[in-house]
């Protein structure tokens, strides 16, 4: 319930703050006539729809992936609660998401500077270490089933399957925009700025699923046990 | 213009309805009067409100309805009339609040003396367990379960020996004694509910929860589950016999202990390989 | 008069926002099958929506007829019973109300009253209707799967309900929740679309402060909804594996009927967290496009602005930010830790001062005003009297202690049927009488309007109010029949019979709206562009019903707030959002 919590005052605060630039306060009677469209500084463009709309979606994501690590606490104070061992593949797994998301950042630096060559390459590099991330997963998983840790034989076993897993969903959701931007890079010319702000959207997609697995990874290896007993500590 | 008649008539049809009503709260019998006037203000207080809103809007709806040449009146806002509404109404919920959270801090305070019981619900009856003479409830757990053992009472636990089993579905309590009912179901959620001492708690499996209550009249209560559990919901009663102390006393004596409720089975078991 | 913060020099932003460009239609398949036309959207979601609706409405009825008539009708078993409720519950909520509020009632009226051309993701936008169809049909599905569809209730409490005790455990269950997942999902899909149009493609000049409360309502909700629906999903897809892996999310181990079950220590109490964590979120969700909606419809038919419309709008934020905090109100007797009582009843009646704000708004909106009683402004006035009643019944509830007696009564029944059932099915009504006009160009009959409203309102008023004094005594929600029991009085099966008669009469009057809908469409008086003399900018489009792309060649500008009713010195009692102002008029 802390996560959630800690959840909300983040994405309450930004909304709050967002709706008071946009004069909540304000008369609207008193004002007649033509009023600027956006408040915001002179010659700045209104940010691309599909951005905001990332944006919005990152909300949802996180909203979601903050209630599973909520039910994680909860229900990991239970007596039968077991942790299964981490397969040592998940740090080489870690590292493959972080290079993804290194690779997606260059491509967007590339892309800036109307790089095509480039950014053709660190795509394709974000892509395939992407996928030997997923790859890497569904090892891990068979590590654990060959162990003989079912999901149904403790809830730690199932929550693990369950957060990989759910992660692991967003991520294809993710190599399928991915893949899209990189078939728009293999005919272009040169990069134009659609282009920059698809694959802008996918380096901040890719770096905020690096940064759940990080929270997560940390969940499940145990480092976020002292979470859970603050939590309690400032509940009673 | 007899709209206006109508949401008035709404309103004094509601009042008449509340007054004549035949349909009230039953006769209480716990310690748990503060909960009815905690009810009787909100009543009050809301209804008040109710009252107010509706008979201004009917007031309105007659005296600004639509005439050739109305006009209606350009006010965008009054900051210092809904400042005052904003403050008239939560003093209103103050004035709720307050005595129900103070009655609300009585129900999770249960007092020291108080007797400890225990009720177990199951797919769709009631059973009961009371500590015997040590005065203290062995623990249980569920794997403990069997035919010989309905409420899964631990057989190394001493402290449960001497416990009491009710599984009739007939609970004897005595009069004026404060009670903490703990709960306790091996299947699915129930709930413990007497409509006539008004506290009631669910039954979840896996914890056991708790509420305490004084019985203050005696008499027969039917007990009932309030949280749905499959099909037999409704037919799942059990009864509580609130009676004086002595009258209790020779039921409690009268009750079968989970020692003597083993051995009775095992000696019945072994009547039945003897045939 | 113009913003002084924007700087003069800069030139304005040309009134074509942003290049949208239009989705054409090529056959009549894309056109009104697999469209891509927000307006269409509206009319398959609404469509859908009444659909299922009625079929719980008839399951309504099987439900009252058990109760007033226990045992008498052969084909109502305790089974068909509790499945009754359930898909009632669960249609009603999710699938009727969210679905036209949303994706109804959002799809239309966002995109015309921001000024926008169609929604910003006009793709997306359909994918969202057709995966809310496919999970309607999962569900409906589910009637034809041995076992039928599951009778958990509509909180689907585990353990209950993915065991054997309870009808529809076989596929039910799983048909249900499966049905809710896709639910989500393309809810998910609609909601970013609704949010996005809104921050995004409003038209020069339409500030967030000059849009109606119409928008400000849908938007906030779909706000709502989209941090709201995760709860269910992750509630929903943990008892999906629980039932399905065996695994032990929320099922402790238990003893099933006498068999051990192999479960070991989850926690029922986990998955009520998560249920209401979007249960409560969703009264709301329901209820703030319905705030929205009355506010519009009181300030056009009173012919005056809305009263303290910033106020107006900060209460829907307030509202929308304590929803998130107050869902341990429907855990008082759970079982959970009793110290959250304290929390969530504060929380829960500090909801209640916004929401009495918005009351008091709405009828200092009529005082000084020029009334007229149209049939959309009836179902307002009928939706502010039961929302009152519904409301207040709420502050029982919501006060810890004094909800201990009431919970799982007919007084909760009868809380969030008058709260969340009726008062929004009047909104619903009253704006498809309000903007009929502008959807077909031809008005609805009046007088059967007025019957239809009647009938329904007080019906409902009289099926509803008497259910709460049951509750009082204590009859319990849930219970397939009452049987012998001590404290109910023989009255009491009486009061039920009456009920019964009385929704029967409700449910079949509602034959007047829907005859009342067909005939109109074809045989209605002709409405011309904007009939009721309305100021927001959905009535001053270029043509009726709004043709694609909503404003012909160039978007409208707009000049002023959406309430510029009776304004001192204007000739006519109203200046529409669009129309420039006249040089040297005096400034309101």
């Amino acid at each position: 319930m802390s996560v959630m919590g800690l959840f909300f005052i983040f994405v309450f605060s930004v909304a709050i703050l967002w709706l008071a630039r946009q004069g909540v306060m304000e008369s609207p009677w008193l004002e007649e006539g033509e009023v600027a469209h956006y408040r915001r500084a002179a010659g700045t463009e209104p940010p691309p729809a599909t951005k905001v709309a990332l944006a919005i979606f990152l909300a949802v994501a996180g909203c979601l992936f903050s209630l599973l690590a909520a039910a994680f606490f909860m229900r990991g104070d239970a007596p039968d609660w077991q942790m299964p061992p981490i397969p040592g593949v998940l740090w080489f797994n870690t590292f493959l998401l972080a290079a993804s998301s290194v690779a997606l950042q260059v491509a967007l630096v590339a892309a800036r500077r109307s790089d095509v060559e480039r950014v053709k390459t660190a795509l394709l590099i974000g892509a395939a270490t992407a996928g030997f991330f997923l790859i890497g997963q569904m090892w891990a998983w068979r590590e654990l089933i060959e162990l003989k840790f079912f999901a149904s034989s403790n809830a730690a076993n199932a929550f693990f399957y369950l957060l990989t897993g759910v992660h692991a969903l967003h991520l294809i959701g993710g190599l399928v925009a991915l893949a899209r931007t990189t078939d728009k890079v293999r005919n272009a010319a040169c990069v134009t700025k659609e282009l920059t702000t698809s694959v802008e959207l996918c380096a901040i997609y890719w770096h905020f699923l690096l940064f759940v697995w990080l929270l997560m990874f940390a969940m499940l290896i145990g480092w976020a046990d002292g979470f859970g007993v603050i939590c309690r500590r400032l509940l009673s | 213009m007899y709209i206006a008649l109508v949401m008035v008539l709404v309103v004094v049809g509601s009042i008449l309805f509340h007054i004549l009503s035949p349909w009230r709260a039953t006769p209480i019998a716990s310690n748990w009067g503060f909960i009815d006037d905690t009810m009787g203000l909100t009543f009050l207080v809301t209804g008040a409100g109710f009252v107010a809103v509706i008979l201004f809007m009917a007031y309105c709806l007659y005296r600004f309805r639509h005439q050739p040449g109305r006009r209606a009146a350009y006010e965008p806002e009054n900051q210092k009339l809904e400042a005052w509404l904003g403050i008239v109404t939560t003093i209103a919920v103050i004035i709720l609040l307050a005595p129900g959270l103070l009655v609300w801090g009585q129900f999770i305070t249960v007092p020291k003396d108080a007797m400890e019981i225990e009720a177990v619900g199951a797919q769709w009856n009631w059973s009961f367990r009371l500590p015997g003479a040590d005065n203290q409830l062995g623990s249980s757990d569920v794997r403990y379960i069997d035919s010989a053992n309905a409420l899964g009472l631990s057989p190394a636990d001493p402290k449960g020996q001497d416990d009491l089993l009710v599984t009739a579905g007939e609970l004897h309590l005595p009069l004026g004694k404060p009670v903490k009912v703990l709960l306790r179901s091996i299947d699915v959620l129930h709930d413990f509910y007497v409509p006539e001492i008004r506290a009631k708690m669910d039954l979840v499996p896996g914890i056991v929860t708790y509420f305490w209550f004084t019985p203050t009249k005696i008499g027969e209560y039917e007990i009932l589950c309030a949280a749905y559990c499959g099909t037999g919901h409704p037919q799942m009663r059990g009864k509580m016999i609130v009676e004086s102390e002595a009258d209790f006393e020779a039921w409690r004596t009268a009750q079968q202990t989970f020692e003597q409720s083993r051995k009775s089975d095992a000696g019945r078991d072994k009547r039945a390989s003897a045939q | 008069m113009t913003d002084a913060s924007v700087p003069q020099n800069v030139a304005p932003p040309p009134a074509e926002v942003e290049d949208v460009e239009l989705y054409h239609a090529h056959s009549w398949i894309t056109k009104y099958v697999f469209c891509q036309d927000a307006k269409v959207i509206a009319i398959q979601y609404a469509g859908t929506a009444i659909t299922v609706g009625i079929l719980a409405l008839v399951l309504s009825w099987v439900i009252r007829l058990q109760l007033a008539f226990p045992g008498a009708i052969p084909f109502i078993d305790a089974q068909v019973y509790y499945q009754s409720v359930t898909m009632h519950g669960m249609i009603m909520v999710v699938y009727m109300l969210t679905a036209i509020f949303l994706g109804g009632f959002g799809n239309y009226l966002i995109p015309l009253m921001v000024g926008a051309r169609d929604m910003v993701f006009p793709y997306v936008n359909m994918l969202s209707y057709w995966v809310y169809l496919i999970a309607t049909l999962v569900l409906v599905a589910s009637y034809f799967f041995p076992g039928g569809p599951t009778g958990a209730g509509w909180t689907l409490y585990p353990p209950q309900s993915i065991l054997t005790g309870t009808p529809g455990h076989e596929w039910g269950i799983i048909l249900m929740l499966v049905s809710l997942v896709l639910f989500i999902v393309g809810f998910t899909m609609g909601g970013l679309n609704y949010i996005v149009t809104v921050l995004q493609a409003r038209t020069r000049g339409m500030t967030l402060m000059r849009m109606p409360l119409t928008v400000w309502g849908i938007f906030a909700a779909a706000v709502m909804a989209l941090l709201a629906f995760p709860g269910l999903f992750v509630a929903g897809v943990m008892l999906l594996l629980d039932r399905t892996l065996g695994t032990s999310f929320f099922v402790p181990s238990i003893v099933e009927l006498g068999e051990h079950k192999e479960y070991v220590g989850g926690s029922p109490i986990l998955f009520q967290h998560l249920f209401w964590f979007f249960g409560h979120p969703e009264v709301y969700i329901v209820a703030l496009p319905a705030f929205g909606i009355v506010s519009d419809l009181i300030s056009v038919h009173a012919r005056k602005n809305i009263f303290g419309y910033r106020m107006m709008v900060w209460a829907i934020i307030a509202i929308g930010v304590l929803s998130m905090v107050v869902w341990g109100h429907h855990m008082y007797v759970s079982g959970m830790d009793p110290w959250f009582g304290f929390f969530f009843a504060v929380t829960t009646l500090a909801i209640a001062v916004p929401t009495a704000l918005k009351v008091y708004n709405w009828v200092l909106t009529l005082w000084h005003a020029d009334i007229h009683f149209t049939t959309p402004m009836l179902f307002a006035l009928g939706f502010l009297v039961t929302f009152v009643n519904g409301g207040i019944t709420g502050l029982y509830l919501g006060n810890v202690i004094v909800d201990v007696p009431l919970s799982a009564t007919l007084f909760v029944v009868a809380h969030f049927h008058m709260v969340m059932g009726i008062a929004p099915v009047l909104v619903i009504f009253g704006a498809i009488y309000h903007w009929f006009p502008k959807i077909t160009g031809r008005m609805m009959d009046e007088r059967l309007g007025k019957i239809h409203f009647w009938i329904t309102f007080l019906g409902a008023y009289a099926i509803f109010f008497p259910m709460h004094y049951l509750g009082v005594l204590g009859m319990p929600r849930r219970f397939y029949e009452m049987g012998e029991t001590a404290f109910v009085p023989a009255s009491a099966a009486t009061l039920n019979i009456v009920i019964t008669i009385i929704a029967l009469a409700v449910g079949f009057a509602q034959a007047i709206f829907f005859y009342n809908l067909f005939k109109s469409l074809k045989y209605g008086a002709p409405a011309g562009g904007n009939p009721w003399r309305a100021a927001s900018l959905e009535w001053q489009t270029p043509e009726t019903p709004p043709g694609h792309g909503n404003w012909g060649k160039q978007l409208p500008v707009v000049y002023r707030w959406p309430y510029a009713y009776s304004v001192p010195g204007a000739p006519e009692d109203y200046l529409p959002q669009n129309a420039p102002p006249v040089r040297g008029e005096r400034s309101p």
